[in-house]
C-alpha cells in the first residue's frame, strides 16, 4: 500500500456500470515524511475520505478486495484514513 | 519476495473493516548489501515485526493470504523476519 494525500475529486457521468455510485478521488502519493512523490492517481473511495486528508491506498488486483469493490474495474482503492505516521529511523 | 527494513508504522482509525486489528508498517526495501533500494511502502504485518527489524515481504494479492479466509485489502505484506542473510559477491 502507499500513503497519499487527497487533492481533488473526479466526476464521470459515462462510466462502467459497476462504478456507479462510487466516489472517485484524485490522490498524490507521498513518502512517510509528507513529501510528494510520483504521479497523481485516481482512486475509488471506500472509507469516506475528503480533500486534504492523508490516506492509505491499495493498488492492483488487491483493490478489488476493498469492501464493496468485488468484481469492479478498479486498480486503486482508498482503504484507510491515516491518523498518525511514525518513522523511527 | 523482497528484503526490507521496517522503519515505522501507520495508525488509521477509519479503515476497511477487514483491516481491523492488523498492524500497518512502513517498509524501506533494501538491496543485498543493506542499502536502500526504491520507494517506501506500507505493508500489513502477519508475523509481528517491529521497527528496526529486517523482514521479507510479498507484493500483490498474496499479501492477504496469511489472513485467510478474511479478504484483507492489502497489496504488500510482511511474511517473515530475517535473522541473518549471506550474499556471496
Amino acid at each position: 500500500m502507499i500513503l497519499a494525500r487527497i487533492v481533488g475529486t473526479v466526476v464521470a457521468t459515462r462510466k462502467d456500470p459497476r462504478l456507479i455510485s462510487n466516489k472517485l478521488l484524485v490522490a498524490r502519493p507521498m513518502d512517510p515524511h509528507g513529501k510528494s512523490e510520483g504521479n497523481y492517481l485516481v482512486a475509488v473511495d471506500t472509507v469516506d475520505a475528503g480533500v486534504g486528508e492523508t490516506v492509505l491506498i491499495v493498488s492492483g488486483s488487491s483493490a478489488r478486495m476493498a469492501s464493496g469493490m468485488k468484481d469492479c474495474p478498479v486498480d486503486a482503492a482508498i482503504v484507510g484514513i491515516v491518523d498518525t505516521i511514525e518513522v523511527g529511523d | 519476495m523482497q528484503l526490507a527494513k521496517v522503519i515505522g508504522d501507520v495508525v488509521a482509525t477509519r479503515k476497511d473493516d477487514n483491516l481491523t486489528g492488523i498492524k500497518l508498517m512502513i517498509l524501506q526495501p533494501i538491496a543485498a548489501d543493506g542499502s536502500n533500494a526504491g520507494r517506501t511502502l506500507i505493508a500489513v504485518d502477519a508475523v509481528g515485526a517491529g521497527v528496526g527489524e529486517t523482514v521479507f515481504f510479498v507484493r500483490g494479492k498474496e499479501a492477504s493470504f496469511p489472513f485467510f479466509p478474511t479478504e484483507v485489502p492489502a497489496d504488500a505484506g510482511i511474511v517473515g523476519i530475517v535473522d541473518h542473510w549471506d550474499v556471496e559477491t
